[in-house]
């Protein structure tokens, strides 16, 4: 029988690189942690499992230190911080009372998703998204597949598309020649990087890559037929099954809001031992700077080795740390998004999909707060977090505060919170 | 050749190989998932669980996120209520 109310020495939220690193090497010192994520398996997005289980080696690593040190692995969404040192989370049928000393933060980031005419049509994806519908059973054998927008992702996402017998007719990259070639000069400085690429390269090979590229409008009967793109400078027609459309990644930073953390230019402030501000909360991974695989595992062995007080271990991680720190700054220099994208919205264009918010109506009002209280931009099951991106991007509006519960959750859970709330420490 | 299981999307029958989510059965089924506020139909968008585009009712629980649900033998899905 599961007990509902586990009390840990660390709890982690996310199970992807950062988080299952920061719970196997905090386990690994005898605490006792528990690792909680929204997803039934681990290894979160990047190393999301397919029908056929888990292949990524580095992930089936981390699993079996993970099992081997004991940690306990549950699934939930968290929703709730009703006082510090307890968290609330929604299980598929109960309520978790999650009680921790030390709290790590591994929630990793999501997609950026941007409106243009067409983007609300059906089978108008993800990049990430079409990726993860494919490994939950989706065939793409024979499908023709536009991939844009904007990062790294769209070139990892072609390519595995393309290993599923999906015809990808272009991929279509808003960053210029210039950005890019910066980027190429970062790179000398990653090995590993530049063998990831060259892999890549192979894999991609005679599928269209264009610079200087993206989607201007989508169209289809009920569903998507086309894709109109924008390539440098001339406008196309591509016929297609599937969109597969991200710009870059946006960095989940919910919970770090609700339980107090002070944010800096849309990420979590950590100190050199990843502690945010917030006291005994640690943050590793994409919420302290997109930056990738490689440096989340390094930033969630540091936070899971200081929850134990293991600094001069952690302290031997830190020149690793400051390489990859380098290659996530180029990330964002490289594919910084261009101001013609702010004119892909036309004024009848949906911006709020949860509320069907169009961008006339939330060129009227001056901030997000006013937008939500007049038009419910924001105000639909995501939260904002779909539109909260898009509008900061298009009218430069700030859309970072949280008020729990931070997903819909259900009403005998949120009676739950309420209760817990008043319990004693 | 992966293990099949059958579910129903808006009371047709159709068979999807074990651990197929909800939102790709709906997928195959050639349906969309939820119909939005002014009438558009929609279909998943993030695959991660954070959109919530993909809504429907599985086993007359409404609103849930289907692509974060397993289909299950026998499983009632409906994108039409």
């Amino acid at each position: 029988m599961n007990n509902p109310q586990p009390e840990f020495d660390v709890v982690v939220v996310g199970g992807g690189p950062a988080g299952m690193a920061a719970a196997a090497r905090a386990a690994e010192c005898g605490l006792k942690v528990g690792l909680i994520d929204d997803n039934p398996a681990l290894g979160g997005q990047i190393w999301r499992s397919s029908l056929a289980g888990q292949t990524d080696r580095e992930c089936l690593t981390w699993t079996q230190r993970i099992q081997a040190a004991g940690v306990r692995v549950l699934c939930g969404k968290v929703f709730q911080q009703p006082q510090p040192g307890v968290l609330l989370a929604e299980g598929s049928d109960h309520l978790y009372e999650l009680r921790y000393r030390e709290l790590v933060l591994a929630t990793g980031a999501r997609e950026r998703f941007l409106p243009f005419p067409g983007w609300t049509l059906p089978n108008v994806i993800g990049a990430g998204g079409l990726q993860a519908m494919v490994k939950a059973g989706l065939p793409v054998n024979g499908k023709q597949i536009v991939v844009a927008g904007s990062g790294p992702l769209l070139l990892a996402v072609a390519a595995y598309l393309r290993k599923h017998g999906a015809q990808i007719a272009m991929i279509c990259e808003q960053a210029s020649w210039t950005r890019l070639a910066g980027f190429g000069f970062a790179l000398l400085r990653q090995p590993d990087k530049i063998v990831q690429g060259m892999r890549l390269k192979r894999e991609l090979a005679g599928i269209p890559f264009s610079l200087n590229c993206w989607p201007v409008a989508a169209s289809g009967t009920g569903a998507l037929e086309s894709v109109t793109i924008s390539r440098n400078g001339r406008v196309e027609n591509i016929r297609c099954d599937y969109l597969a459309c991200g710009f870059h990644l946006v960095p989940n930073i919910e919970l770090a809001l609700l339980v107090g953390c002070e944010i800096r230019n849309g990420y979590v402030q950590t100190d050199a031992y990843q502690r945010t501000t917030a006291a005994h909360v640690y943050c590793a991974g994409e919420p302290t700077g997109i930056g990738g695989i490689e440096l989340a595992v390094i930033e969630g062995q540091i936070a899971g080795l200081v929850t134990r007080k293991r600094e001069s271990e952690a302290r031997k991680l830190f020149a690793r740390r400051e390489r990859l720190r380098g290659f996530a700054r180029a990330l964002d220099r490289t594919f910084d998004l261009r101001p013609e994208l702010r004119e892909l919205a036309a004024p009848e264009t949906i911006v709020c999909r949860c509320e069907d918010v169009r961008y006339s109506c939330l060129r009227q009002h001056s901030s997000w707060r006013e937008a939500k209280l007049q038009t419910r931009c924001g105000m639909g099951p995501c939260q904002g977090r779909v539109c909260g991106p898009a509008t900061n991007f298009l009218l430069g509006w700030n859309s970072e505060s949280v008020r729990p519960p931070l997903f819909p959750a259900r009403v005998e859970s949120l009676a739950s919170a309420s209760s817990a709330a008043q319990l004693p420490d | 050749m992966s293990e099949h299981l059958t579910v129903t999307v808006n009371g047709a029958e159709i068979a999807v190989p074990a651990g197929t989510t909800v939102a790709v059965a709906i997928m195959l089924a050639g349906q969309s998932c939820r119909t939005s506020v002014s009438g558009e139909p929609r279909g998943p968008l993030c695959g991660m669980g954070i959109c919530y585009e993909c809504r429907a009712a599985i086993d007359r629980v409404p609103h849930c996120r289907s692509c974060q649900i397993v289909c299950s033998p026998g499983m009632e899905i409906r994108t039409d209520e």
